[in-house]
């Protein structure tokens, strides 16, 4: 299986840099969560993947009594998520205004200062 | 003596404020300040001139060994006697001649600056201290060649000479560090004692070059003497005071205090030697072709100095003596001639050569001063330079090997110094006095009385030089030879070799002074070949790698955001590929690895599917739509592989961001495909090799045994010290519970700019008008 999850976080790598290569902003954005995930899953599978065993401490029991998957990993992942999350959020809405100001998804539309874009 | 080096910053900084009361008339006020000064180091000259050093300190970088720690030897304390005394008079000239200059209040603080700094530079003890006064130097003559700030040629030469001095510090840097790696210790005065050590270490080549380098800076020695023509820009009394008497003679100075630690090498002596000769013949040679006053006194100052670099290499006792004494009866002339210069071009306004005659007639006391300038300047005899030439030839005369030859280049120099010396001190006072200077008349005494002082004090040593003999030069021998030397200065050595030589030298210039008259035909010509000069190389070169800087920017900087991701994931991949096919045994051990089960297969099988169609497909919504089944995939996977809070996250806020993504950008037009076949092969190409990098990267760590120890840590206290089962939530809320109030005030001002950006409108049109 760990096979098969680094390849895909490789296809998520390259997707996400592909995308980012684009001229559109769209796909600019697209491919930045892309690559997060990537990111994430990498994380995650670093940190060696554990079936059916979440980091809870069972009921009656004050400790573990048996193994169980990593915590930091998650720990950090969910971190990540919910800041990529503030970042999507924000990209989203600038891109929507620059939208409107441009009229136009293109990014070489964007490296000028010149007043008269 | 701290107090005395850093008097000149604070009266610099205290101008700051208070500058706006000076400009008028107190700022004659300024020149007590170098007056005090030379007063408390003439006050030195007793316990110095019996061979003790004095000296003061102050720890104050402990931890790097840099100390402001100074001592006064004979050598430092001859300069410091000129930078004050000279400098005293700079100032006192200096008061009149910009007599209602708006910024003469900056002036006066550029002044004061400078002369700490080189007051600190000739008397520091630690090597660094001595680099930090030499490049303030540096900067605060960069502001007085600028002074003139509104004139082009003022600010580019300005520019210039802190390219070339600036630049030269850091050799000097370089070679301070390696001295004080080679020698253990950052103090001259212990590097003294080290001579042989330093001397015999195999980065003594190097330590050599870097410290001639920026002596040779600074000194204006060939090929950098450029910078010190074109800073004659500068108001004149700056010129008589840093070009002529005090910071080209730094690297001078730098040459005589290292001469005991690096000097008697067969590399120092011949590198000085063959750049001091070709610099005083080549100066030499361009002042007596100049018709510009200042121009023929830098060239000839630049001359003297190679004269000076000559000597040193020189390095015997009778050249260390005759560098000694051409010190201070260069430090005299030259800066009577320049404060001469600055009087007729204050009054008349012109300063070529050729125009100028007869203002003997309106500018007695400055024809006078003038006058004897040039004459110790020639080594008339019962001058001060005709003993500094005398000694000159007995040392160039005392050397074995190419003593005839040396003589001969000190002979032609001294004999062109002298012509250039009567051009410019002698010749705009003679013959008939033209019409158009009738009206010129004598200005204030502020301004001639200088010039006249320091040729009388040209006389008055030469006629008396006892009175320096023993008190000042002998103790600078002292500090440059190591050895105590008794060197009565006589007027009268008899008829010998070194007399016939001075008349030679004398009577030749004569002749040439009476039978050439300066003419602009040679500087003309001089133009023409101005390609060829050192200058231009290097001012071609600098023009070249600006070019070269600009087209390099722009091709990196070029502003397209794919070419920029590009580079860096260029960069990355190449060396992590570097590292990892030299240095990491690549394989797979598939023993650790989970079984397939059919419905990871199934997951992972739409993973694959929705990211392709994620990037190929052509309409946005179906991009977003498979974006976001990448998101549940992943959030199933988190649910297999027992994180269950994960998998919550990423179902809320994948959902979130789909949500957000079809509702704000549903008006966007759809994807239009800017890119033909070929680019998008090439971006595929680097996509999928930066993946396989990364998969490889991920297979590989995996093979290591992984470090639990922190896991174990929050496993076994998640519990008892944290009252929480959930081990991920313990992490985030308890023990990194700062990380997440910080992350929560990182979305709270995401959350704010997703506001603001929506609140703000902003249209094409309005856009237009700003």
């Amino acid at each position: 299986m760990e096979l098969i999850l680094a390849i895909l976080i490789g296809l998520l790598y390259s997707a996400g840099i592909y995308m980012m290569l684009r001229r559109s902003m769209v796909k600019l954005l697209i491919g930045l969560i892309l690559l997060g995930n990537g990111a994430n899953m990498l994380i995650f599978l670093l940190g060696r993947i554990t079936k059916g065993k979440p980091p809870v401490i069972p009921e009656d029991s004050a400790f573990f009594t048996e193994i169980y998957a990593d915590p930091i990993p998650q720990a950090l992942i969910l971190t990540a998520i919910v800041i990529s999350f503030g970042l999507q959020a924000f990209a989203i809405t600038l891109l929507k205004q620059v939208y409107k100001v441009i009229d136009s998804d293109d990014l070489d539309d964007l490296n000028t200062t010149d007043d008269d874009i | 003596m701290i107090v005395a080096v850093l008097s000149g910053f604070i009266v610099a900084i205290l101008l700051i404020f208070f500058g706006k009361y000076f400009r008028g008339k107190a700022s004659v006020a300024f020149s007590a300040l170098p007056l005090a000064l030379f007063v408390y180091f003439l006050s030195m000259v007793p316990v110095v001139s019996s061979g003790n050093t004095l000296s003061s300190g102050l720890r104050w970088i402990p931890s790097l060994n840099v100390h402001l720690n100074f001592f006064a030897d004979g050598l430092s304390l001859l300069f410091a006697l000129l930078i004050t005394g000279i400098g005293f008079l700079v100032f006192l000239y200096a008061s009149n001649y910009l007599k209602g200059h708006i910024y003469i209040d900056r002036f006066f603080g550029y002044l004061s600056m400078f002369m700490g700094s080189m007051l600190g530079l000739v008397l520091s003890d630690n090597v660094l201290t001595l680099f930090i006064f030499w490049e303030l130097t540096s900067i605060s003559s960069f502001f007085l060649i600028g002074f003139d700030n509104d004139n082009e040629e003022s600010r580019k030469n300005s520019l210039l000479a802190l390219a070339i001095t600036g630049g030269g510090g850091f050799f000097l840097l370089a070679g301070f560090i390696l001295l004080g790696y080679v020698g253990g210790t950052l103090s001259i005065q212990e590097m003294l004692q080290l001579s042989e050590v330093i001397k015999g270490h195999q980065l003594y080549p190097w330590i050599l070059a870097f410290v001639v380098a920026g002596a040779f800076t600074k000194s204006a020695q060939f090929p950098f003497h450029f910078w010190l023509p074109g800073a004659m820009k500068a108001p004149t009394p700056v010129s008589a005071y840093l070009h002529s008497a005090t910071m080209v003679k730094a690297g001078i100075y730098l040459l005589a205090r290292f001469t005991p630690v690096l000097g008697s090498h067969y590399y120092w002596n011949t590198t000085l030697l063959i750049i001091g000769a070709i610099t005083m013949l080549y100066a030499a040679f361009h002042a007596i072709i100049r018709t510009d006053l200042k121009s023929i006194l830098a060239y000839s100052t630049v001359s003297a100095l190679g004269m000076l670099t000559f000597l040193i290499g020189l390095g015997t006792k009778e050249a260390l003596i005759a560098a000694s004494v051409f010190i201070l009866v260069h430090a005299l002339y030259k800066a009577a001639l320049f404060l001469t210069a600055g009087v007729i071009d204050h009054e008349t306004g012109i300063r070529d050569v050729t125009k100028l005659a007869g203002l003997r007639k309106v500018l007695l006391p400055v024809a006078i001063g003038g006058t004897l300038a040039a004459l110790s300047n020639a080594g008339i005899p019962f001058t001060f330079g005709f003993l500094g030439k005398d000694l000159i030839y007995e040392a160039t005369l005392a050397f074995e090997d190419f003593g005839i030859w040396f003589t001969a280049a000190a002979v032609i120099t001294n004999i062109f110094l002298l012509y250039a010396g009567f051009i410019a001190g002698i010749k705009p006072f003679t013959g008939k006095l033209p019409v158009a200077y009738k009206d010129v008349h004598l200005p204030s005494a502020a301004l001639w009385l200088p010039a006249l002082l320091l040729g009388v004090a040209g006389l008055f040593f030469g006629v008396f030089p006892a009175v320096i003999d023993k008190s000042i030069i002998q103790p600078v021998v002292l500090a440059i030879h190591g050895s105590a030397v008794d060197i009565p200065l006589k007027i009268w050595h008899g008829f010998n070799k070194v007399l016939l030589l001075s008349i030679i030298t004398i009577t030749a210039g004569f002749f040439l002074f009476y039978f050439i008259n300066p003419s602009n035909r040679y500087v003309k010509f001089i133009g023409k070949i101005d390609f060829l000069s050192p200058q231009q190389i290097l001012s071609n070169g600098a023009y070249k790698i600006q070019h070269f800087s600009t087209w390099y920017t722009k091709t990196l900087q070029n502003g397209y955001l794919r070419l920029y991701v590009m580079v860096i994931v260029f960069f990355l991949m190449a060396l992590l590929a570097y590292k990892l096919f030299t240095g990491v045994y690549i394989y797979i051990d598939s023993s650790q690895f989970h079984e397939l089960t059919l419905y990871e297969v199934m997951v992972t099988g739409i993973m694959f599917i929705a990211i392709l169609i994620t990037v190929l497909t052509s309409s946005r919504l179906t991009a977003v739509a498979s974006m976001g089944v990448v998101g549940y995939c992943l959030c199933l996977l988190f649910v297999f592989y027992s994180a269950p809070d994960l998998a919550m996250t990423q179902f809320t806020i994948d959902t979130l961001t789909v949500v957000l993504f079809v509702l704000v950008l549903f008006k966007l037009p759809p994807f239009i495909s800017f890119a033909n076949t070929a680019v998008k092969i090439r971006d595929a190409v680097i996509a999928l090799s930066f993946g396989s990098l990364i998969s490889i990267i991920a297979l590989e760590v995996l093979n290591e045994t992984v470090e639990k120890e922190t896991s174990i840590f929050y496993g076994e206290n998640s519990y008892a010290l944290a009252k929480g089962k959930n081990i991920v939530n313990v992490i985030l809320v308890d023990f990194r519970g700062m990380d997440t109030l910080v992350e929560i005030i990182v979305l709270t001002i995401a959350a704010i700019g997703v506001f603001s950006l929506l609140k703000f409108k902003i249209s094409a049109n309005e856009n237009d008008h700003v």
